[in-house]
């Protein structure tokens, strides 16, 4: 069986963040896992790649883009939603 | 005004990864030029050049390094910190505060532009990784070594073609000579051995099939080459206070226009870069004995270069030894100056002037000791580095034995 979403956005944060995914909680601010606004900007490409999705995010105001990115777990809800809104 | 030093130098080109080892192929009379390793070399027409070889970016960087690092500023990264390995510098406080990096190159990250061109053209791709700006801009390497070493005074890249380093090392020594800085890591880097920039090359229809020959009457055209070397020019004072190694001194630049035509070169604008180098350095053109030309094996440079060297030095051009050492590490382009000023060092420091392999016959428009094929011993207490850009950009840089 392939990957979770949620494994699969764990995994690209993780090497972003030069951990193992294992010490990555769905818990974690990016602050939390020293991912900087640059980190966050490549974190979004990765994610873009994997899933074949456009993330609307804007690095001027993140605090005002539609992509949730609070927490781990809030990024990948957000994630699951752009793989959601993809299908329909 | 100061005087300057040279106080470390550092270099990774086709000849080698080391000062060291660069010297060693260069008094060998070795040839970094060898068949492209490259993808769709085989759509060249052009299919040599001097490449790293043996470089694995992955033994150098972490991901995230190399993420941010076109091939050209990793060229400028380890040949800097080689540079300031060798002068014994820590760069903090007053310092750090006043030091910069000057370094210059000509494609900047064209390696970086031709992969994302490809992958949006070619590939059909719609999205690009989020660091092709700042790895493919031109100052990204002047930028990295900057925040490697922690220098916080005026760093900024030079692009001026095939002059880009020596204008580069030439504003570095204007620089530490007024005083505005005490160090600056000065020299150049290039590596625009892709697809792309290869192709462009091909376009000007200037380049060798087979080799490059400077001043040879068999030669046929340029081949390129890709590599950086990096120098701590530094305030003589300073440099002696701290008893630090001087390599040699630089003693005087020239950079003129021919303001004529963007590919030919001009004999007028060559002779007064390197007349101005030694007025500027107060030199007599009796007391040059080696010039590292900038040769690059086509027939409108070396002959205007040689007529150049004839109407500046007169009948001590006879006496000078001319080499161009582009047959051994191919024309780094934007990097040129600065790997070949490592030959002016050798000639300086070492007593070995650095020779142009590749002759096979005189060529009576260049008439003068071009120091073929074999390295040769000899005193040098000055010389001169030629660089002749297209757009007719000249800039010469006179070195003196420390």
């Amino acid at each position: 069986m392939s990957q979770s979403v949620k494994d699969r956005v764990i995994r690209i944060l993780a090497q972003q963040a030069v951990l193992e995914p294992i010490d990555v909680s769905t818990d974690h601010s990016l602050e939390d896992l020293g991912i900087d606004s640059i980190g966050l900007v490549e974190a979004i490409f990765s994610i873009e790649e994997e899933f074949d999705v456009e993330v609307p995010f804007n690095a001027n105001t993140p605090q005002d883009s539609a992509f949730d990115i609070s927490s781990v777990a809030a990024i990948i809800g957000a994630v699951e939603g752009l793989i959601a809104a993809r299908a329909a | 005004m100061k005087r300057v030093a040279i106080t470390g130098a550092g270099t990774i080109n086709a000849l080698g990864h080391t000062v060291e080892q660069t010297h060693a192929a260069m008094a060998g009379g070795h040839c970094g030029v060898g068949p492209l390793d490259l993808r769709d070399a085989d759509r060249l027409q052009v299919r040599i050049g001097a490449q790293v070889k043996g470089y694995d970016e992955d033994e150098h960087w972490s991901r995230q390094q190399i993420a941010l690092y076109d091939r050209f500023t990793q060229f400028a990264l380890i040949a800097a910190e080689q540079a300031v390995a060798a002068s014994g510098l820590k760069f903090e406080g007053d310092l750090a505060d006043r030091s910069g990096a000057i370094i210059g190159t000509s494609g900047g990250g064209l390696s970086t532009q031709d992969e994302n061109f490809r992958l949006v053209y070619e590939d059909g791709k719609n999205r690009v990784h989020p660091f092709v700006v700042p790895r493919l801009m031109a100052n990204a390497a002047a930028s990295h070594v900057s925040m490697i070493h922690g220098l916080r005074g005026p760093s900024y890249a030079v692009s001026t073609a095939c002059a880009s380093s020596n204008h580069a090392m030439g504003q570095a020594f204007h620089m530490v000579r007024s005083g505005a800085a005490p160090v600056i890591l000065t020299g150049g880097s290039e590596a625009m051995l892709c697809f792309g920039g290869i192709k462009a090359w091909e376009g000007l229809r200037v380049m060798s099939r087979d080799a490059c020959r400077p001043f040879c009457a068999t030669r046929n055209g340029m081949v390129q080459g890709e590599g950086a070397a990096v120098y701590v020019f530094e305030e003589w004072d300073h440099a002696a206070a701290r008893g630090a190694d001087i390599l040699a001194e630089v003693v005087g630049f020239a950079m003129t226009s021919d303001a004529s035509d963007i590919v030919m070169p001009s004999q007028d604008g060559a002779a007064r870069a390197i007349s101005g180098a030694l007025r500027d350095a107060g030199i007599a053109p009796a007391d040059v004995s080696y010039v590292n030309a900038h040769g690059t094996g086509t027939a409108a440079n070396d002959r205007t270069e040689c007529a150049a060297i004839a109407q500046v030095f007169g009948d001590h051009a006879a006496n000078l030894m001319v080499s161009s050492t582009k047959a051994m590490h191919g024309h780094c382009i934007g990097g040129t100056g600065a790997v070949e000023l490592l030959a002016c060092l050798m000639a300086l420091r070492d007593g070995v002037v650095a020779p142009t392999i590749g002759h096979q016959k005189a060529d009576p428009e260049c008439p003068l000791d071009v120091v073929p094929n074999d390295a040769r011993d000899a005193r040098v207490e000055v010389a001169l580095s030629n660089a002749f850009a297209f757009g007719g950009l000249n800039a010469v840089l006179a070195l003196r034995r420390a």
